[in-house]
């Protein structure tokens, strides 16, 4: 049995005894008898080897894919060494959320990085230190976006199911209206948008690229939802920030997006990171923790938790959001892989995504799987082969690869990164194409 | 020191990514018009960049971290090498399930052993921290009693002892929050919760041992109280820490509970996350719980949709990697360990306090739990050192404040928990600065305002922070 | 700490400045700024909204509190102060000159106290 006590039992003994007990039991007398648990019906404690065989047998019932051409809300991206190395240092593993600034200057510089990072990549005025995760950083915007007499929230359905599945149970939470914006095409209908929103409306989510990897005009989705005095707020793939129109250029109130694609693993989904960018606006309705630059008392630069007052510990039932923790880990490993790769790096990633998944589309094209939509897209892209969807992923399992996402027994969503080589992608297609002839 | 955006130069940056293999494809869509201004550093500068970060920064191993509450308990080191490994991390959400038979089992065991813990029937990995454990908790309240067409229920009682966050998530379900004052002792006063409840009752949120340090001996009386009226009751296990393997939720009457794996189960708080909050409830409950549960199906396991879930309140299945970091905490403790490490949280604040309680006056008297309270408001007002004063003089010694000014309920409020593991030379090491500290205020308080001296920064101005908030670097 | 003869006062802390029978302008004494400490944040209502005496209509926040103001009149607001949205440090530094809201068509107000009376009520409670 481990249990990380560094007192011996004789050391306890005499602990006991010098605070005037003669016991443990006589330490918890002020539990009543008629609550007290016998003995826990769990296993005897283990040493440290016999653990970890435990835990090395469990990961090794996962089949791991050398070749993923999955994402569907979580990608598969190169993350440099660095990254690792970083955020597997002691003190920002093992701190506490940096409430004394004096002895958490590190933890809170690297957050402001990381927000001017956000802010940079997505053009919006100021960023919150991350959320759990893209799904419940949408959520949290809707609710930012929620006034006393606009109260209803639209949500086109071209977004990914999950983080839908998240904004409605949030909005059944709290009582808000969830209207669905239908698709024309892959791609959110405009004229369904104009015609649903009036004065009720508090706001619009949209997401770019799309979950079927399709690029909306979202500035057009915009203008038309801040024509109706509504809100937008813009979910978007950090990666495709680099290169694509931003949130800043399109107008949006609110950006959120999934991070994971800056440097986390898959992780069997999580933990991620959700990360918020609002306009100037809208700031002081960010949810979360917030790092800010001050000086101290001698002047100097230094960094503190700040805008406070909008939280849950101070504002309590008045607050909008009752969010304390954020991923700071996650946001260092976001920033630490913002600053590895850079502008150059970043704009490398986005454009060897778009190149690899239009080389993917025309391969699986040729073998027989037709793309379904003919629109422009990111990295992820739908085919069509009736009937075929698990006989495909199959036959590609048998070869170590993990294929596209089975989004019916017809239609599979298709993913293509930096990691995925020309080699690969022409074996998928020879696969492909031997499942479909 | 220098920002990462002030070291380095144009040019600078790090060799990663191959040059592209097929043709290279221009969008014919709307481009982004500025590049977005990121570093432009080598690893090398990179590097030293964060490992002079790290160097700003008191972690658990840096020295004692009382912080009240928080549960800072030293974070095992196996618990990291188990999450690192490739058949967790390098697995897709998405992957079929006969592929990810060690991810389910590994959210299946978690959760069986963690309901042991608490006496819960079912529970939830979903959640990604505590308050977005007690926000899916309400969730299930909630979808209870909408169940059953009894939407009168609009009002959840918190003591007023509780943290922010209970309130706060009670108003993020629209309730109303009815805060009911506790007694001299610091427990609930009985006849306060009776008049409180009533059939517009959807619940009540308690912690037990509560905020500050006790143990609720009333806890029977308080939950059935609750239950007559037709309320359901939440277990905030911010406090598990205390009673864990001694008494459990489902044992005092509770149906909800949520738990910090990030304080009572050892896994690292990462600056501020991420954590993991699972939920767990009686097996009425059960059919609410969002997100997908792990099943036995075909000799294996399955994902499943509870019957009427509430939905998800995360994207796929919470932060795995902090379910195995604790999970693998739990085997090595074991049946014995669990107790055994609740036992000591509690004799080693005991130790502290009745070390400290002839010269820091105690919040209340008597045996505490896991933490406990001390009040400076005699020092406040007679000499003019506040709790903050005291918290940052700490800071000089390497040592990490306790939590300040929390309860609201206790003015000058400093809340310690040394946790169970922490040794008797420390604890004899710390209560010797206390006593150092409080002889200091009393020669020459001066030196108590003037702290930290030692520190990377002395006391940073939040007013200006605030005031005109700069929450991003720019160049001019 | 001074209180102006011309003002009036509710047991909240906020000042009433009649400007005639239905309208009035309202802001914070200069012992409740003291007592706040400083200030970093106001929120206000919005033109047009009713505000009733005795509740709340916008808060101040400190860096670590946010206290409600209480409207010590019903009537509808007709102004706000936009300059403290920017400058919340007015309230500290000139809380006489820096008025929040403007109501107007006041049908109701609490009842309340002149300096003197004022200065009295505060001492008392503080006792």
């Amino acid at each position: 049995m481990g249990s990380f006590l560094p007192n011996t039992a004789q050391e306890q003994q005499e602990m006991l005894e010098a605070i005037g007990f003669h016991s443990f039991e006589e330490l918890f007398s002020q539990i009543p008898q008629q609550v007290r648990l016998g003995e826990l019906n769990l296993p005897a404690g283990l040493s440290e080897m016999q653990a970890l065989e435990r835990m090395e047998e469990l990961a090794q019932k996962n089949r791991q894919f050398r070749h993923i051409f999955r994402g569907a809300g979580a990608y598969d991206h190169y993350i440099p060494s660095v990254v690792g190395s970083v955020i597997g240092k002691e003190q920002f593993v093992t701190a506490y959320t940096p409430y004394q600034a004096e002895i958490s200057q590190g933890i809170l510089q690297s957050i402001f990085e990381y927000q001017t990072m956000i802010c940079e990549l997505t053009q919006m005025a100021a960023s919150n230190a991350s959320v759990y995760d893209g799904a419940t950083a949408a959520a949290e915007a809707v609710a930012m976006c929620r006034e006393r007499k606009r109260r209803t929230a639209y949500v086109s359905e071209t977004a990914h199911p999950e983080v839908i599945k998240v904004i409605k149970t949030y909005c059944y939470a709290s009582n808000t209206e969830v209207v669905m914006i239908r698709q024309k095409d892959g791609v959110t209908d405009m004229d369904a948008l104009r015609e649903a929103l009036d004065e009720e409306s508090a706001c619009f989510y949209m997401q770019q690229p799309n979950f079927y990897g399709n690029i909306e005009d979202a500035s057009g989705l915009a203008e038309i939802t801040h024509g109706a005095g509504a809100k937008f707020i813009m979910g978007c793939n950090p990666i495709a920030l680099a290169i694509l129109q931003t949130p800043g250029e399109c107008g949006a109130d609110v950006a959120v997006g999934e991070g994971q694609p800056l440097g986390l693993p898959l992780a069997f989904g999580g933990p991620y990171l959700g990360f918020m960018a609002a306009s100037e606006k809208m700031v002081r309705r960010l949810p979360g923790r917030i790092v800010g630059e001050t000086k101290d008392q001698e002047g100097n630069r230094a960094f503190v938790l700040t805008l406070q007052a909008r939280e849950q510990h101070i504002r309590r039932e008045k607050a909008s959001s009752n969010i304390c923790s954020n991923q700071a880990l996650c946001a260092l490993a976001a920033g630490v892989y913002m600053a590895a790769m850079g502008e150059a790096g970043m704009t490398q990633a986005a454009r060897l995504c778009v190149s690899k998944a239009h080389y993917l589309q025309q391969v699986l094209s040729e073998a027989g799987l037709s793309p379904k939509y003919d629109r422009p897209f990111f990295h992820e892209f739908v085919t069509v082969a009736r009937g075929k969807t698990a006989d495909i992923l199959q036959a590609l399992e048998e070869k170590g690869i993990l294929g596209g996402y089975p989004l019916n027994g017809d239609e599979i969503l298709w993913c293509a990164t930096e990691k995925n080589t020309k080699e690969t992608m022409d074996l998928v297609a020879s696969v492909v194409k031997e499942v479909c002839s | 020191m220098k920002l990462i955006f002030e070291r380095g130069k144009k040019g600078q940056g790090c060799t990663l990514l191959p040059p592209c293999d097929v043709p290279e494809v221009e969008l014919p869509v709307p481009m982004r018009g500025k590049k977005p201004k990121l570093p432009h550093v080598s690893e090398n500068e990179l590097s030293r960049h964060y490992t002079e970060l790290a160097k700003q920064v008191h972690g658990v191993n840096d020295g004692f971290y009382p912080l009240g509450s928080c549960t800072m308990k030293y974070n095992p080191k196996v618990n990291e090498r188990a999450a690192a490994l490739s058949g967790f991390t390098g697995i897709h959400p998405l992957q079929p399930e006969h592929t990810v038979q060690g991810c389910l089992e590994v959210l299946r065991e978690a959760s069986q052993m963690l309901c042991e813990i608490t006496g819960m029937d079912r529970m939830t990995m979903q959640p990604a921290a505590g308050a977005h454990g007690e926000f899916t908790g309400l969730l299930l309240i909630k979808a209870y009693h909408d169940s059953r067409n009894d939407t009168a229920r609009t009002k959840i009682i918190v003591p007023d002892s509780a943290h922010g966050t209970n309130p706060a998530s009670a108003a993020m379900l629209g309730y109303d929050v009815v805060s009911i004052p506790s007694g001299p002792d610091g427990c609930v006063d009985i006849g306060k919760l009776k008049e409180a409840v009533g059939s517009d009752t959807a619940g009540l949120m308690l912690t037990n041992p509560n905020t500050v340090g006790l143990f609720d001996k009333n806890i029977l009386e308080i939950t059935s109280i609750v239950h007559e009226a037709g309320g359901l009751t939440y277990y905030d296990g911010a406090n598990l820490n205390a009673v864990m393997g001694l008494v459990r939720p489902g044992d005092m009457g509770f149906d909800v509970v949520h738990l910090n794996l990030h304080k009572t189960f050892s896994t690292p708080h990462g600056g501020g996350g991420p954590g993991s909050g699972p939920v767990g409830c009686k097996a009425f409950l059960a059919e609410f719980l969002p997100g997908l549960l792990p099943v036995p199906a075909d000799g294996g396991l399955c994902m499943e949709a509870p019957e009427h879930s509430v939905g998800s309140v995360k994207a796929f299945y919470g932060n795995f990697l902090v379910v195995v970091r604790a999970m693998t905490y739990i085997l090595m403790l074991g049946r014995e360990g669990i107790p055994a490490a609740a036992k000591n949280a509690v004799l080693n604040a005991n130790y502290m306090m009745q070390k400290l309680k002839d010269i820091y006056p105690m919040a209340y008297d008597g045996t505490c739990m896991h933490e406990f309270v001390m009040s400076l408001e005699k020092m406040k007002h007679e000499i003019g050192v506040s709790a903050m004063d005291v918290a940052k003089s700490l800071l000089d010694y390497g040592i990490h404040p306790p939590t300040m000014y929390f309860p609201l309920i206790v003015h000058e409020a400093l809340m310690v928990e040394p946790t169970e593991t922490e040794s008797r030379e420390t604890l004899d090491e710390v209560i010797a600065v206390f006593r150092e500290i409080y002889e200091t205020a009393g020669k020459d308080p001066r030196i108590l305002h003037e702290a930290p001296v030692k520190t990377y920064i002395r006391r940073p101005d939040e007013v200006r922070a605030a005031r005109k908030a700069v929450l991003r670097w720019s160049e001019d | 700490m001074k209180h102006p003869e011309n003002l009036v006062y509710s047991r909240s802390h906020e000042w009433v400045k009649f400007i005639d029978e239905t309208t009035a302008l309202i802001g914070i004494t200069d012992y409740a700024q003291d007592a706040l400490g400083d200030l970093v944040f106001v929120n206000l209502p919005e033109v047009g909204d009713e505000v009733t005496s005795g509740e709340p209509f916008g808060d101040v926040e400190s860096v670590k509190a946010v206290s409600d103001i209480f409207s010590p009149v019903t009537g509808t607001v007709a102004q706000i102060n936009e300059d403290l949205l920017d400058a919340p440090e007015n309230l500290n530094e000139d809380p006489y000159g820096a008025w929040m809201i403007r109501v107007e068509h006041i049908t109701d107000k609490e009842e309340l106290l002149d300096a003197a009376a004022y200065i009295a009520f505060y001492e008392s409670e503080e006792e």
